[in-house]
C-alpha cells in the first residue's frame, strides 16, 4: 500500500526524526492559516499524490508570501498532475502540503527495501540526491552506496557511521545522519514497509540534517498486525474499478485495452494479458478470481469488466485443478441472468470437467464462443474486439 | 526417477485438520502411489486422528520421530506459517514445501536464512507445490493433467504450471517432476537452485521454466544455464504486458525501479540460449521442437 508525503512525514515524527514542518490544506483559502502558523518567510506548496517526479510536473512551488502561497495552493489544488509515474491521463491534486522552507547546502538520497537475491533489507544512500534514483543506478552506479541488513539484528551503529561517512559528511552532521538512518530502518522494521524513500535527504545551511520528502509503502501481507495501515489508504488514490474489485476480494489491476479477461490464477492471468496482445488486441485488465471461482465472483468479476467503457469482448479462461469447469459454467450461466452481457464473450475450458463445461455453455442457449484452445480463444477474441471498433 | 519428491518420500501435513489442510491430504493420498502421507500436526489436536484416519501431532519433531516422516506440506494460515517452516526445517524435515499465501515479509526474510543453514531444502511459500507423476505429490496440483516421463518443469505459478503441463502431455511429453517454486519476493528454492536438481537429474531429459516480472532470478538462473545445461531448456516469461509499479496477484509480480521487466528476463534467456516461447500456448510444443 502507498500512502502519501505528509503521512509518511508524520510516521518519521513519531519516531522523532527531523521533518519541516507542514500542513496539509484542502482548500485554497485555508492557505492564509497555514501561513501565518508556520511563520516561515519561504514556504513550498507540493501536490500530495502517489506518483513521484511532481516538481516537474508544476506540483510543487516555492511561495515567498502569504498571497503568493494563496495563489499556489489555488492553482495546484484541483490540477491534473501529469508525470512520468501517473501515466499521461495525470492524476487530480485534492491536497497540498504547505511546508517551512529549508535553505538547502546539499541533497542526498535514502532508501531502503528488499534484496530479492539476498533475502535480506539493504539501506541505499547517494551524494546524488534531488534526482531520479533509477538514472543513478543506470549511468553512475558506483555512486550508490549500499549496507545489507541482518533482519535479526537490524541495521548497525557502524553501518550508519560507514554510509553517513561515505556521503562525505562530517562531525555533527554524522552523528545526525546516524540517528535518520537508524530511525529510518526502526520505521520500516516496525511498519512492516516495502519501500522507505528520503529524496531528497538534506544538510541546511546551518547544517542540519532534514527530510525533505518521504515515500513509503507498506507490505500488505503484513496488513492485519497493522489496523492503524489501513486509515492512511487514500481510495481517491486508486482506480475506482480496483477499489470495487478489492472489496469483491477479486485481484484487479485496469489496463487501458480493450480485452477484458477473466482468468484463475495470477501467472495464467498475466499470461492471458500477453496472448491477447499476440493476438491482435489489447488487454484491459488483469482479472485473477482465484482458485475458488464460484457463481459470485464470476458474477463480479462480469460486472468489473463490463463496467470499463474500454472493453468491446471478454475472454474468460479457466485451467481446472481443484476448481471443476462445469462449476464455473455454471458460475457463466448464472451471471449472465444477472447481468447484461452486451460485449461478445469468448471462453476456453480446460482441466478438470472441462468437457462437462463446455457442454452445459453449447446447451445453455447463451451467445458465447467457446474456444477451442488457448490460442484459439485469443485470435478469436482478439477478432471480435478489434472488429467493434471499427 | 525424479527430484525432490521421491520414492524415499514420507509425507506430513501441517495443518491437517484445517480446510485447505484436510482437503488436500485427501487429495494425496489418492494420488500418491510411492511417497505416502503419514501423518498431520496441528496444535492442540495431538493424539487424536484426522478424518483420513492420520495420527495427529502437536509438534513436527514427535511426527517425525513416531512416522519416520522426512518432508512436510505446509497449509497453515499465513500468521503462522513462517513460525510452522521453522519448525519443520529445526525437526530436520529435509524437504518443505509450503502452499500459504500472504506470508509478510518481513517473517520470511528473519527465518528465511535459519532455513537454508539448516539443510532442509524449501519449496514456496505461495506455491502450488511439488508433482512427481507415478510417485507422488505434495502441495495442490491436479494430478490427472500430468503424465510420467523426462521433462522437468519450474514455475512461479500455479495455473500456469498446470497450463504447461497439460501442454506437454497433450504433444507426448510427460514430466519428471513439475516444481511450483512459488510467487512471492522470498522462497527457499529460487529458480536457479531448482534448474539445478534438473540439470543433475538423469531422469529428466528437457526442463521447461517459467517466470514472471520481478525480481532477477530468472536472469541469474539463465547465466548460468548457459554455462552448465546441456539439456534443452524452454523459457516463458508471463507479464509482457503488465504495467510497471503495480503488483499483479503474485506479491513478488511487480516492476518496480526499471528492474523485474519480462524484456530483460526474455533478453536473457535468449542470449543463454533457451529456446523462448512465442506465447503461452506454444510452451508444449516448442519443448518437443528443441528435442528434435
Amino acid at each position: 500500500m502507498k500512502i502519501h508525503e505528509y503521512q509518511a512525514k508524520q510516521i518519521l515524527r513519531k519516531y522523532n526524526l527531523n521533518v519541516p514542518n507542514g500542513i496539509v490544506i484542502e482548500k485554497a483559502e485555508e492557505a492564509d492559516g497555514a501561513w501565518d502558523a508556520l511563520g516561515s518567510a519561504v514556504v513550498v506548496v507540493k501536490a500530495q499524490i502517489h506518483a513521484g517526479g511532481r516538481g516537474k510536473g508544476g506540483g510543487v512551488k516555492l511561495a515567498k508570501s502569504k498571497a503568493e502561497a494563496q495563489e499556489h495552493a489555488n492553482s495546484i489544488l484541483g490540477m491534473n498532475l501529469v508525470t512520468h509515474q501517473t501515466g499521461p491521463e495525470g492524476k487530480k491534486v485534492l491536497k497540498v502540503l504547505i511546508e517551512e522552507g529549508t535553505d538547502i547546502a546539499k541533497e542526498y538520497y535514502i532508501g531502503i527495501t528488499l534484496d530479492r537475491a539476498q533475502g535480506k533489507p539493504v539501506m541505499m544512500v547517494s551524494t546524488e540526491g534531488g534526482t531520479e534514483i533509477e538514472t543513478v543506478a543506470k549511468n553512475t552506479p558506483e555512486k550508490i552506496i549500499k549496507e545489507t541488513i541482518e533482519p535479526t539484528l537490524g541495521l548497525q551503529r557502524w553501518q550508519a557511521a560507514r554510509l553517513a561517512y561515505a556521503l562525505g559528511l562530517s562531525g555533527d552532521e554524522v552523528k545526525q545522519t546516524i540517528k535518520m538512518l537508524t530511525g529510518l530502518w526502526q520505521v520500516y522494521n516496525a511498519e512492516d514497509c516495502s519501500l522507505i524513500e528520503i529524496n531528497p535527504l538534506v544538510k541546511t545551511a546551518s547544517g542540519e540534517i532534514k527530510a525533505l520528502d518521504c515515500k513509503i509503502n507498506f507490505d500488505d501481507n503484513a496488513a492485519y498486525r497493522h489496523p492503524d495501515q489501513a486509515e492512511l489508504r487514500d481510495l481517491t488514490e486508486e482506480d475506482p474499478l480496483e477499489v470495487e474489485a478489492s472489496e469483491h476480494n477479486l485481484n484487479y489491476v485496469r489496463l487501458d485495452g480493450n480485452v477484458g479477461c477473466m482468468v484463475n490464477g495470477a501467472g495464467l492471468a498475466m499470461a492471458t494479458m500477453d496472448i491477447i496482445k499476440y493476438a491482435g488486441a489489447e488487454p484491459a485488465n488483469f482479472l485473477d478470481v482465484g482458485g475458488g471461482a464460484n457463481v459470485e465472483t464470476v458474477t463480479n468479476g462480469f460486472k468489473l469488466l463490463l463496467s470499463d467503457p474500454n472493453v468491446k469482448g471478454i475472454f474468460v479462461n479457466i485451467f481446472g485443478g481443484i476448481v471443476r469447469c462445469d462449476r464455473i459454467a455454471n458460475g457463466i450461466i448464472e451471471a449472465a441472468k444477472l447481468v447484461d452481457i452486451h460485449v461478445p464473450v469468448v471462453v476456453r475450458l480446460e482441466g478438470t470437467n472441462a468437457k462437462e463445461g463446455r457442454e452445459l455453455l453449447a446447451q445453455s442457449g447463451l451467445t458465447l464462443t467457446v474456444a477451442e484452445s488457448f490460442l484459439d480463444g485469443a485470435k478469436k477474441v482478439a477478432e471480435l474486439a478489434n472488429e467493434s471498433k471499427r | 526417477m525424479a527430484v525432490l519428491i521421491t520414492e524415499k518420500t514420507r509425507i506430513l501435513v501441517q495443518g491437517i485438520t484445517g480446510k485447505e489442510g484436510s482437503f488436500h491430504a485427501a487429495q494425496m493420498l489418492e494420488y500418491n502411489t510411492k511417497a505416502p502421507v503419514v501423518a498431520g500436526v496441528t496444535p492442540g489436536k495431538g493424539g487424536s486422528k484426522s478424518e483420513h484416519g492420520l495420527p495427529v501431532f502437536n509438534t513436527v519433531k514427535e511426527a517425525a520421530e513416531q512416522t519416520g516422516a522426512n518432508a512436510s506440506v505446509i497449509f497453515v494460515p499465513p500468521m503462522f506459517a513462517a513460525d510452522a517452516i521453522m519448525e519443520a526445517a529445526g525437526a530436520g524435515i529435509e524437504l518443505i514445501v509450503a502452499i500459504t499465501e500472504g506470508i509478510p515479509v518481513k517473517d520470511m526474510q528473519s527465518i528465511i536464512h535459519f532455513v537454508r543453514k539448516s539443510g532442509s531444502v524449501l519449496v514456496g511459500p505461495n506455491c502450488p507445490g511439488l508433482i512427481s507423476p507415478g510417485i507422488g505429490k505434495m502441495g495442490i496440483m491436479p494430478g490427472f493433467i500430468t503424465s510420467p516421463g523426462n521433462i522437468g518443469v519450474i514455475s512461479r505459478s500455479g495455473t500456469l504450471t498446470y497450463e504447461a503441463v497439460g501442454q506437454l502431455s497433450a504433444v507426448g511429453l510427460g514430466q519428471s517432476t513439475a516444481i511450483g517454486i512459488g510467487g512471492d519476493p522470498i522462497i527457499g528454492l529460487p529458480h536457479l537452485e531448482a534448474i539445478k536438481l534438473l540439470a543433475e537429474d538423469p531422469a529428466t531429459d528437457g526442463i521447461v521454466m517459467i517466470g514472471e516480472i520481478g525480481g532477477t532470478a530468472e536472469e541469474t538462473a539463465a547465466a548460468w544455464i548457459k554455462e552448465h545445461v546441456k539439456k534443452p531448456v524452454v523459457g516463458f516469461i508471463a507479464g509482457v504486458t503488465a504495467p510497471p509499479g503495480k503488483r499483479m496477484g503474485h506479491a513478488g509480480a511487480i516492476i518496480s525501479g526499471g528492474s523485474g521487466t519480462a524484456q530483460s528476463k526474455i533478453e536473457a534467456m535468449k542470449a543463454a540460449g533457451i529456446h523462448v516461447a512465442a506465447s503461452p500456448a506454444e510452451i508444449g510444443i516448442t519443448m518437443k521442437r528443441a528435442l528434435g
